[in-house]
C-alpha cells in the first residue's frame, strides 16, 4: 500500500455471530482529502469506523490507517489520529483550558506545547473570554468547535468526525465546515460521517454504505451524474431505499 | 384551537430558557418548532405536556389549562421526548403493553392507529427495546406515544441523528396521522423537514424569530440570492467574504449562497472580481431563498 494514502482498506469485514455488519469493504483515502462516510442507521458505519480507529478487531480483510496495521498496531493508530463525535466531545465540568490540558496530556504532549497550542486555537477562535468557563455552560455549537480544536492538539494525520454537527444551528454548522476545509488545506485527512446531505456535498469524495457494503463511492458531482439527480439527498434516497 | 401559548417565560437560575412565547396551533395542524440545540424547544414541550411549570404566562392544550387541568391533559396527549425514554429492559411488546395499561386501554383497542407503524417493528416484538436500532427505537417510541389515541401529539426532535431515508419514512407516517385528525407539534433542527410542516416557528435563544407557513418564511428573505460556484470552494468562500459588498456568504450544498448589500447589484462586477482572484469555472446564477436562508438571515441579526 502506498503512503500517499492516509487510509487503505481492502475487503474489511466484521461479523457478529451470523450477522455480517461490515461486508468486505474496500476504499482508499488520500492525504488531505475530505472523505464523507455515509449510510443509513444500521448500515455498518460505526462498526467500520471502530475498526479503523483501532478499537474493534476485524474478522477478516486488511486495513492501514496513518501507515499502521489495524490488527497489529492499534496503539500507534490511536496516537496518530484524532477523534470526535457528537455524543462525546469534551468534559462538561472542566473548563476549555482544562479539557485541552487533559486531552493533550493523554497524548503525551509537554505542558509547554499544550499551553502554546491551546492559546493558539483560543486566539484563532477569538474566545479568550470563555477559555476559563466550564464547557457545560457553553452552547452546543461552541462545544463542537472547541472539541474539534482539542482533537487536533496532538496534530494527528487523520481526524475522524462522527456526526460532528448533529443538532447544531445552521450558521455554526457552516463555521464548523470552514474549520474542516481549513484543516484539510493544511494537509490533515478528514474522515466524516453526517446525516446532513448538504454537508455530503462539501466532501471531496463520498462513500455510501448499504447493509454492510459500500454501494457507491465517488465525488458528489460524479454521484449526482451517475444517478441522474440534482442533489446528494436524492442519491442517498435512491441507493438506500433500493 | 388545539394548542395556545400566551406570553410563556421560563428561566433556570440565570438562564432564560424561553422568553415571552406566544403562538397558537390549529386543530389537525402540523406545527414545527425549528431551531438549534438550546433554543428552548424542549422547555416548551415540557410546559405543554404539564411536566414543567412556566414562570410567567399561560397555556392551553386541547382546551385545558396546563397548570389547573394537568391530569386531564395527560390523558389526551402523546409525548415523544428527545431522549429515548422507554424501558430498555422490556421487550418491544412489553413496552407497548405497559403504556396501554397505564392509560387504561389495550394494544388491541387502538391497534388501528398504530398498525401502520407497529407492523414495521412487530417482527422484533420479543427483542429488548435497548437492543433496537435507532430507527426502530423511534418507531416504538411513536407507537407508545399513540397507544391511548391522543388528540395532540408532541414530538421533540424525533429525527435527530436519524438517516435521511428513515427521516422521510417518519414524515410520511406523520402525514397519515395528521389525516386522522391528530394535531402535531414537532421540533427539528433539520430545515428540510420544516418545509413539510403547515406552519413553523423559527426559534433561537428562547425567542421566536418568525411564525408563518414555510413558503412565506422563505419568501421573507430580504435580498436577491445567488448560487455561486468555482473550482476551489474553500478559496471561493474566503474571497467572497473579503468582497466589500458582501452581505452574506454561506456554503449551501454544492453552491455558495451569496447576497449583496447593493440594491443595484450586477453579477458582472462580482465575476470580474473572482476572475482577478484567479478563480476557474465560475458560475453565478439567481436562486430562490429557502427556509434555511431566512433562518440564518434572521439569526445573524439577532
Amino acid at each position: 500500500m502506498k503512503r500517499e494514502h492516509s487510509i487503505s482498506v481492502k475487503n474489511l469485514t466484521k461479523k457478529f455471530g451470523d450477522f455480517t455488519a461490515v461486508d468486505a469493504i474496500s476504499f482508499t483515502v488520500k492525504k488531505g482529502e475530505i472523505f464523507g462516510f455515509l449510510g443509513a442507521n444500521g448500515a455498518g458505519k460505526t462498526t467500520a469506523m471502530k475498526m479503523l480507529i483501532g478499537i474493534s478487531k476485524p474478522t477478516s480483510g486488511e486495513a492501514e490507517v496513518a501507515g499502521f496495521d489495524v490488527y497489529k498496531s492499534t496503539e500507534k493508530i490511536k496516537k496518530n489520529i484524532g477523534y470526535m463525535s457528537q455524543k462525546f466531545a469534551l468534559y462538561d465540568d472542566l473548563t476549555v483550558r482544562e479539557n485541552a490540558q487533559f486531552f493533550g496530556g493523554i497524548y503525551g504532549l509537554s505542558k509547554k506545547v499544550i499551553k502554546e497550542r491551546t492559546q493558539a486555537f483560543i486566539s484563532e477562535l477569538g474566545i479568550d473570554d470563555i477559555a476559563d468557563h466550564l464547557v457545560g455552560s457553553l452552547p452546543l455549537g461552541w462545544k463542537q468547535k472547541l472539541a474539534f480544536s482539542v482533537a487536533l492538539l496532538h496534530r494527528p494525520q487523520i481526524i475522524f468526525l462522527d456526526e460532528p454537527t448533529g443538532g447544531v444551528d445552521p450558521i455554526t454548522r457552516r463555521q464548523f465546515w470552514e474549520m474542516i476545509y481549513k484543516q484539510a488545506h493544511q494537509g490533515t485527512t478528514i474522515f466524516v460521517t453526517t446525516h446532513y446531505m448538504d454537508e455530503a456535498e462539501y466532501c471531496d469524495r463520498v462513500s455510501i454504505m448499504v447493509a454492510g457494503k459500500i454501494e457507491a463511492l465517488d465525488s458528489p458531482e460524479n454521484l449526482r451524474k451517475q444517478f441522474a439527480v440534482n442533489s446528494m439527498n436524492e442519491v442517498f434516497l435512491k441507493l438506500a431505499r433500493g | 384551537m388545539s394548542i395556545r401559548l400566551n406570553n410563556i417565560s421560563k428561566s433556570y437560575g440565570k438562564v432564560k430558557a424561553v422568553q415571552a412565547i406566544s403562538f397558537e396551533v390549529n386543530q389537525g395542524e402540523i406545527f414545527g418548532l425549528i431551531g438549534p440545540d438550546g433554543a428552548g424547544k424542549t422547555t416548551l414541550f415540557r410546559i405543554l405536556t404539564t411536566l414543567l411549570l412556566p414562570d410567567i404566562g399561560d397555556a392551553q392544550v386541547d382546551g385545558k389549562d396546563v397548570v389547573k387541568d394537568y391530569k386531564a391533559i395527560r390523558n389526551h396527549v402523546g409525548y415523544m421526548p428527545g431522549r429515548f425514554s422507554l424501558y430498555q429492559d422490556l421487550s418491544v411488546e412489553e413496552n407497548l403493553d405497559f403504556f396501554a395499561t397505564i392509560f387504561g386501554t389495550s394494544i388491541e383497542a387502538n391497534y388501528e392507529l398504530i398498525e401502520d407503524i407497529y407492523t414495521q417493528i412487530e417482527p422484533f416484538k420479543k427483542r429488548r427495546a435497548g437492543d433496537l436500532s435507532g430507527g426502530m427505537k423511534q418507531k416504538l417510541a411513536l407507537s407508545c406515544a399513540l397507544i391511548h389515541k391522543p388528540n395532540v401529539l408532541f414530538l421533540d426532535e424525533p429525527t435527530t441523528g436519524v438517516d435521511p431515508v428513515s427521516r422521510k419514512e417518519f414524515w410520511e407516517m406523520l402525514k397519515r396521522l395528521q389525516a386522522k385528525g391528530i394535531t402535531i407539534l414537532v421540533s427539528t433542527p433539520y430545515m428540510d423537514e420544516a418545509a413539510l410542516c403547515d406552519r413553523i416557528a423559527l426559534i433561537q435563544e428562547g425567542k421566536i424569530l418568525e411564525i408563518d407557513t414555510p413558503h412565506n418564511i422563505a419568501a421573507r428573505f430580504p435580498l436577491h440570492l445567488y448560487n455561486i460556484a468555482a473550482a476551489d470552494t474553500y478559496r471561493l468562500i474566503q474571497d467572497l467574504k473579503a468582497y466589500t459588498q458582501a452581505h452574506s456568504v454561506f456554503p449551501f450544498g454544492k453552491w455558495v449562497h451569496y447576497a449583496d448589500k447593493r440594491s443595484d447589484f450586477d453579477p458582472v462586477d462580482l465575476r470580474n472580481y473572482l476572475e482577478k482572484k484567479n478563480h476557474k469555472n465560475i458560475v453565478i446564477e439567481r436562486t430562490a431563498p429557502s427556509i434555511e436562508d431566512t433562518f440564518m438571515e434572521l439569526a445573524q441579526h439577532e
